[in-house]
């Protein structure tokens, strides 16, 4: 691993943090608390360090956290020789304000639909440079899997050496909580309001699948991560960096806004999802599913529901109960699909 | 070294010169020549290190020359007509960015109806995009164009467009002067951005800006224009010392000293214009042209001085703003206030439509005479506008506009110049 420059000191970072460990058998959150020889690298201060605190993410907002651990990720594996392109959204505007950018490393937001073609200029800019300098770019889901769509299915496509990051909080939060593309079956969303008895919400079309839209492409490396799940993250980055050609990592991010939850639910719900089944974790090369994170602890459906006020409405009427079946239909067909609910020492 | 060859071909072995790092197109006629050349022209290696990519669409194709510009690499990328639309917000955003991309584009109509044949409505669309915008009459000025191009968008940051008339231009077989390797390196330094992505100095490009600096920072952009008043002369007079050809500039004169009549055009139909104004100064008429070069920045303080003292000033153009008459007239209109100089309008060309001497001659007479509209459209066929006029009024549903009036025309297809097959 390269070095990294020292960007933090001891004295900057706050000694006196109430943290939950919601991590099971883990340090990642907090880690800078426990004994020295039993830190990891996340409490290294020499640690990278891409986006720096201060910005303007909600609280509890799960792509603050997530672009956090996946670009701090990506900043060590290539010793900061990187940059990013970010497509218009929460991301975007919440870090940005200037002066107080929280970017420590060279990055550029140019539009809604288009991070992974400007991705793909930049890398085609440093191979007539004959620069090694890795090119990442990121978005939401509605950047992603609705108007920057074509142009990443381009990027995928020519192989571009491009490290693509969703953030998918299912549905366009930036623009104030409207239904994109990735927005499940009947949540709610203010373009999807549930309007009584036969209309629970957003409607259960047939999905879109990016992940497997992008194994379709054959790309070197696919994977899905969650953010309760921080170590399985930069586990997958670090993977996806050790590749050459084009990549794609899709992470679920609780947005405690758009959804209506607590705060301080985000990792549970972000844990949820997976345990459940409705998002399945997995990794995938070239087409091929590698890996599978198994299911420690199934459950139903209405636990990771209950808490969103997204899907409160499903919880009143006859309607709204055919919805929750048919969300737990997805779960078992995903359990089912990815084999997940088999013994854990059977994990690639 | 004299050479015979395609428009297309020379804008392409021109922009090989330049020494481009990135080139990314996506196809559309009558642009396609340029890009497939520039192809063969990297294939062959004779552009270095140079990345050619082929991309899903014009969006994404500008998009990567955003990417691309931002890390330092000389950018080149084509279009015409409904790409450059499918490109717009990325052609703002190159500009608002500051991004010194050179773009051709071959001039076309824009659909609906669709049609690929030349005017300038796709280039008039995005004039207030930020871009340079300058006009190519020959091909020789076409090549010459782009080599000034990219240094007029290096030195203020700024990208700039060359535009050319397609079809008219991009598939004409002229022999063009074309410039050794050695004149354009001593031209055109290796490129040195302004602004850079580099993780040795890390900065973020393209933060959000409020109303406490937005009309500032848009300022800044006409500021930049403003400067181009300046650089685009120095430019050309650089580039006349090194080739030994007087190219490019802001606008160009010719028989305007005495003139009463002035005719204001630009791009390739100033070849014609000047033909025809040759016949009537042979016939005694004082009329004159002035061929703009720069239509971004408009060149309105030269135009002033040249066109106030005439008494007509007709704007000869291929484009047309529907609802109001001509953009470029209007523009020339901004030029000549509280003058008594009077602006007249002709729309002609559009489509592809030939401007030919004899209708000009008869437009050019009807000026001379004070006799012409405000608003004109040269060698419109009333009859047929007013056949569909009539059959509208009749009946509501009267059925789509173009394709009633191609039935009642009875157009032939395989022999037509306008019809027949196209590629698209
Ligand atoms: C072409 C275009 N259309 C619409 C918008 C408005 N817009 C900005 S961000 C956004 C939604 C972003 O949603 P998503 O990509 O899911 O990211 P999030 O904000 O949820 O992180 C929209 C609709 C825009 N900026 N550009
Ligand atoms: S709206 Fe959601 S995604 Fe956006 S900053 Fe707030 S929590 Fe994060």
């Amino acid at each position: 691993m390269n070095e990294i420059p020292k960007l933090r000191t001891a004295d900057d970072i706050p000694a006196d943090q109430k943290v939950k460990f919601y991590q099971k058998g883990t340090f990642t959150v907090g880690n800078r608390l426990v004994d020295a020889d039993e830190r990891n690298v996340q409490s290294s201060m020499n640690r990278s360090n891409a986006i720096t605190s201060g910005h303007r993410a909600c609280q509890g907002c799960g792509e603050a956290l997530g672009a956090r651990y996946a670009l701090d990720t990506a900043m060590r594996m290539t010793g900061g020789d990187m940059i990013a392109a970010n497509a218009t959204g929460c991301l975007e505007v919440f870090t940005t304000p200037y002066p107080e950018t929280s970017w420590q490393m060279p990055w550029m937001h140019s539009l809604f639909g288009n991070a992974p073609a400007v991705a793909s200029g930049m890398q085609a800019a440093m191979k007539a440079k004959g620069r090694n300098t890795r090119v990442i770019a990121q978005g939401g889901d509605g950047g992603t899997v609705d108007i920057g769509f074509g142009c990443l299915s381009g990027m995928f496509e020519r192989n571009d050496d491009v490290l693509y990051i969703c953030y998918d909080n299912e549905a366009y939060m930036n623009t104030g909580v409207q239904r994109s593309g990735a927005t499940p079956g009947g949540a709610r969303t203010a373009t999807t309001m549930p309007a009584g008895e036969a209309y629970p919400g957003n409607v259960f079309g047939t999905g879109k699948n990016l992940p497997k839209i992008a194994m379709a492409h054959n790309i070197p490396y696919v994977a899905t991560a969650s953010v309760a799940y921080l170590q399985d993250l930069e586990a997958k980055v670090e993977k996806a960096m050790s590749f050459k050609g084009a990549r794609y990592i899709h992470v679920y991010v609780p947005c405690p806004l758009g959804w209506g939850c607590a705060s301080n639910s985000t990792i549970n719900l972000a844990r949820l999802v997976v345990e459940t089944g409705m998002f399945p974790l997995f990794e995938a090369e070239h087409g091929q599913v590698t890996a599978t994170r198994p299911i420690r602890s199934r459950v139903p459906i209405e636990q990771y529901l209950k808490p969103q006020r997204r899907f409160a409405h499903l919880f009143k009427t006859d309607a709204g109960a055919e919805a929750i079946k048919k969300l737990q239909a997805m779960c078992d067909y995903n359990i089912a699909e990815y084999d997940l609910l088999r013994p854990e020492e059977e994990t690639v | 070294m004299l050479k015979q060859m395609e428009g297309s071909q020379a804008v392409a072995e021109a922009v090989a010169l330049c020494r481009p790092e990135v080139i990314c197109a996506y196809p559309i006629s009558p642009q396609t020549h340029i890009v497939e050349h520039c192809g063969e022209l990297v294939r062959e290696g004779k552009v270095g290190t140079c990345e050619y990519m082929n991309v899903e669409s014009e969006f994404a194709a500008l998009s990567a020359c955003i990417g691309s510009s931002a890390c330092g690499a000389r950018t080149y990328t084509a279009t015409a007509s409904q790409g450059l639309l499918f490109m717009a917000e990325a052609v703002y955003n190159a500009s608002g960015l500051g991004l010194p991309i050179v773009m051709t584009v071959a001039n076309r109509a824009i659909g609906a109806p669709i049609n690929i044949w030349n005017d300038h409505t796709d280039s008039m669309s995005m004039r207030d995009a930020g871009w340079i915008q300058i006009f190519a009459e020959t091909n020789q000025e076409a090549l010459d164009l782009h080599i000034q191009a990219f240094k007029i968008a290096e030195r203020l940051s700024q990208p700039v467009m060359v535009c050319m008339d397609g079809f008219i231009l991009t598939h004409a077989y002229e022999r063009v002067e074309m410039p050794s390797q050695e004149q354009v390196d001593a031209f055109l330094p290796p490129f040195e951005p302004q602004q850079v992505l580099d993780p040795a100095n890390p900065y973020s490009i393209g933060a959000m800006v409020g109303p406490e600096a937005f009309t500032e920072v848009r300022y800044l952009a006409h500021d930049k224009q403003m400067q181009a008043l300046n650089v685009i002369p120095e430019i050309a007079a650089e580039f006349q010392e090194i080739f030994g050809r007087d190219s490019g500039g802001l606008l160009r004169k010719y028989q305007t000293e005495d003139a009463d009549t002035i005719i204001v055009t630009l791009g390739s139909v100033a070849g014609t214009v000047k033909d025809t104004v040759d016949e009537m100064r042979e016939a005694g008429k004082k009329i004159g042209v002035v061929t703009i070069g720069s239509f971004r920045p408009f060149p309105t303080a030269e135009l002033r001085k040249v066109l106030a003292s005439a008494k007509e000033v007709v704007v000869l153009e291929k484009s047309f703003a529907v609802g109001f008459g001509g953009v470029v007239a209007n523009n020339v209109m901004m030029a000549l206030q509280g003058t008594r100089t009077h602006v007249n309008t002709v729309v002609a060309g559009l489509g592809g439509r030939p401007i030919t001497m004899p209708s000009l001659h008869k437009l050019f007479d009807r000026a001379l005479a004070g006799k012409l509209e405000p608003v004109e459209f040269l060698d419109l066929q009333w009859d047929i506008v007013n056949a569909e006029l009539e059959r509208q009024r009749a009946q509501i549903a009267s059925g789509p506009t173009a394709e009633s009036i191609l039935k009642n025309i009875q157009v032939d297809t395989a022999h037509g110049g306008a019809a027949g097959h196209a590629a698209e």
